[in-house]
């Protein structure tokens, strides 16, 4: 719909240029510092021409490095083992997200049944429920009910076993953490996977049917390869706020089960003076995000219009 | 008889695994933390150790001037961002319906903000408001004009700032979509009549939008408040209680305070205002719905 006189306008595409300036400049300036040495960083002689050095990361990295670099004295980060634990926890709760939500979705676009209106009206309401609200039930349940009692025959058995206070808790485990990201996912990954349900022609299931195929076989064989785009969408915001999760995290994770987002929060009260350190380990939290959008800036868009516009 | 009983079971199955852990990490929680709220509790006790007070927490935090400031921070902040963001985004979004070559590129870099953890993102513009390595600053040295205090008298205000560099291309995206699904041949009337493109934007475009732009506009209120990483990161609440939203404090009051039982309240106090809005977002839809449906009707019965 655009004449050609305002096609060619040269203000235009300034406005454009501007507008992609602000939005990437933050992650490029970072970039950019978490190659500098704080000297650098902080004597301000700003813009490009400056010794980029991979001291900042290996500082970062050093408990996963197989060499010692000789800037180094001693190695107080852990980030290599936090940043495997973001990968364990986000991986595992984005795939069980799915796979369950994606059955939910499924039954309550085709199949009319008993209570299936409360289901959907409180998964609506459920997701408005801000992180923060979930946090004290979270810590009380996870560090003092949902325990194996140091008297039943499990519990037991891992103290023989481990040693520990006696009763074994979900606190400070990665499947307590994966349990609470399921359950607060669950309810977008069902939204979002309705719309895409809803598209999937009825005839194919049935002909399927008519075939011999049971429900089970017409969900994983006929309706799951349909629904790709959609099933790709779901997957990269479960992923997102897996990996970028930082308050219940930090409420539910101990020394060994911290992620990255708790490790930047902490340094960064505690030094807050090593700027090329910390935008070196914000750098490598961003990356996977940064990959997804590169990849599958598509799919992102439509599971972002549809979760707004169709539902 | 037992294949019919089997495909009677099936929704059930199929929903099972979700309701499961939904009651267990959802429901059960909420509950839980319902329960709590009328404890004096602390972090080392269990629930069931804690002593029962009644409606103390609610009263106390009803009076609490610390607890009202928090909520007048998050009711400005919340409305600021929407607000802004709306104008912006939705502006932007008119300026730029046009063939642009290499959209696709564009709106990747636009989404960027937002996939990025919210903990970087605060970093990142902690850095850039720093009082003097900070880019601002030094961008204000070099171009003669006076330092500004970003993130101590004006925090709130550079808090604001962040927000809607992180979230404003959500509301573009979301726009720009439904303004390219407007239907063309009402555009092309008013064109032929003659309208200008401020008559085509005021009396065509926008309210074409409308049903999108509130339900995009009540989600972006919602995740208003669930913001807490990162003004975390950027300031920490501070300086004072200036920034310290809501989500912030029902954070620091069970973890720094220990008083779990006052941060249950402040948060079944925050549920219920969101639990207000949804009710709103979802009676909205409803009566859009049913408008639709007499609109369509009527032009039936014309035709």
């Amino acid at each position: 719909m655009s004449t050609p006189n305002t096609r060619a306008n040269p203000a235009f595409y300034a406005v454009i240029a501007l507008l992609v300036f602000m939005s990437v400049g933050p992650v490029i300036l970072m970039f950019l510092n978490s190659f500098k040495l704080d000297v650098d960083i902080i004597s301000g002689t700003s813009g490009l021409i400056f010794l980029p050095t991979i001291q900042n990361y290996e500082k970062a990295l050093c408990d996963v490095l197989w060499y010692e670099p000789d800037h180094i004295d001693f190695c107080s980060l852990k980030f290599g083992n936090a940043f495997i634990n973001s990968l364990i926890i986000a991986l595992v709760s984005t795939a069980l997200t799915l796979v369950i939500g994606c059955m939910a979705a499924y039954a309550l676009v085709r199949f009319r049944f008993m209570g299936r209106d409360t289901v959907s009206l409180s998964t609506l309401m459920v997701r408005m429920v801000p992180p923060a609200v979930l946090l004290v039930p979270v810590f009380g349940l996870w560090n003092n009910e949902f325990c194996l009692d140091r008297d039943g025959l499990i519990g037991g058995a891992i103290r023989d076993t481990f040693g520990g206070r006696g009763d074994v808790c979900l606190a400070g485990t990665h499947s307590g953490i994966i349990l609470i990201y399921v359950a607060m996912n669950l309810p977008f990954v069902i939204w979002i996977l309705q719309s895409f349900i809803v598209q999937v022609p009825r005839s194919l299931e049935e002909a399927a049917r008519v075939d011999g195929a049971g429900p089970f076989q017409v969900f994983f064989k006929v309706v799951l390869p349909l629904i790709k785009p959609g099933l790709a969408a779901a997957a990269i915001f479960t992923f997102r706020i897996a990996w970028n999760e930082y308050l219940l995290a930090s409420a539910l994770s101990d020394r060994d089960t911290r992620t990255v987002p708790i490790l930047i929060v902490n340094n960064m009260s505690e030094f807050n003076v090593e700027w090329g350190v910390i935008m070196a380990t914000g750098m490598l939290l961003a990356i996977p995000p940064i990959i997804f959008t590169l990849l599958a800036s598509r799919q992102i868009i439509t599971g972002m219009t549809a979760g707004a516009v169709k539902g | 008889m037992r294949t019919a009983m089997a495909n009677r079971l099936t929704p059930y199955m199929f929903m099972a695994p979700a309701a499961i852990i939904m009651a267990i990490a959802l429901m059960y929680p909420l509950g839980y933390m319902v329960w709590g709220s009328f404890r004096d509790w602390n972090p080392s006790q269990t629930i069931g150790e804690a002593e029962f007070v009644g409606l103390k927490n609610y009263i106390f935090l009803w009076n609490d001037p610390n607890f009202h400031e928090s909520l007048g921070v998050t009711l400005r902040f919340a409305f600021f961002v929407v607000t802004i963001e709306m104008v912006i985004g939705v502006g932007l979004a008119l300026l730029l319906d046009r063939e642009i070559r290499g959209i696709s590129l564009l709106r990747t870099m636009f989404i960027l903000p937002m996939m990025i953890a919210p903990v970087v993102v605060g970093l990142m513009w902690r850095y850039m408001y720093h009082p003097t390595v900070g880019t601002f600053n030094r961008f204000l040295d070099s171009i003669g004009l006076p330092r500004v205090d970003w993130l101590g008298d004006h925090a709130l205000t550079s808090v604001i700032i962040a927000d809607i560099w992180q979230w404003t291309p959500f509301i573009f995206i979301l726009s720009l979509a439904a303004l390219q699904s407007l239907p063309r041949s009402a555009l092309e009337a008013a064109r032929i009549d003659g309208a200008t493109a401020w008559q085509q934007i005021i009396h065509i475009k926008l309210p074409l939008m409308m049903p999108v732009l509130i339900v995009t506009a009540l989600l972006r209120l919602i995740d208003a408040f669930k913001v807490l990483e990162v003004i975390l990161v950027m300031t920490e609440g501070g300086p004072g209680l200036s920034t310290e939203i809501l989500a912030l404090r029902i954070s620091r009051t069970a973890t720094e305070f220990r008083e779990l039982g006052v941060a249950a309240a402040m948060s079944n106090y925050l549920l219920i205002l969101l639990l207000l809005l949804t009710v709103g977002m979802f009676a909205f839809n409803r009566w859009q719905e049913a408008r639709a449906a007499r609109l369509n009707a009527l032009v039936e019965e014309e035709s």
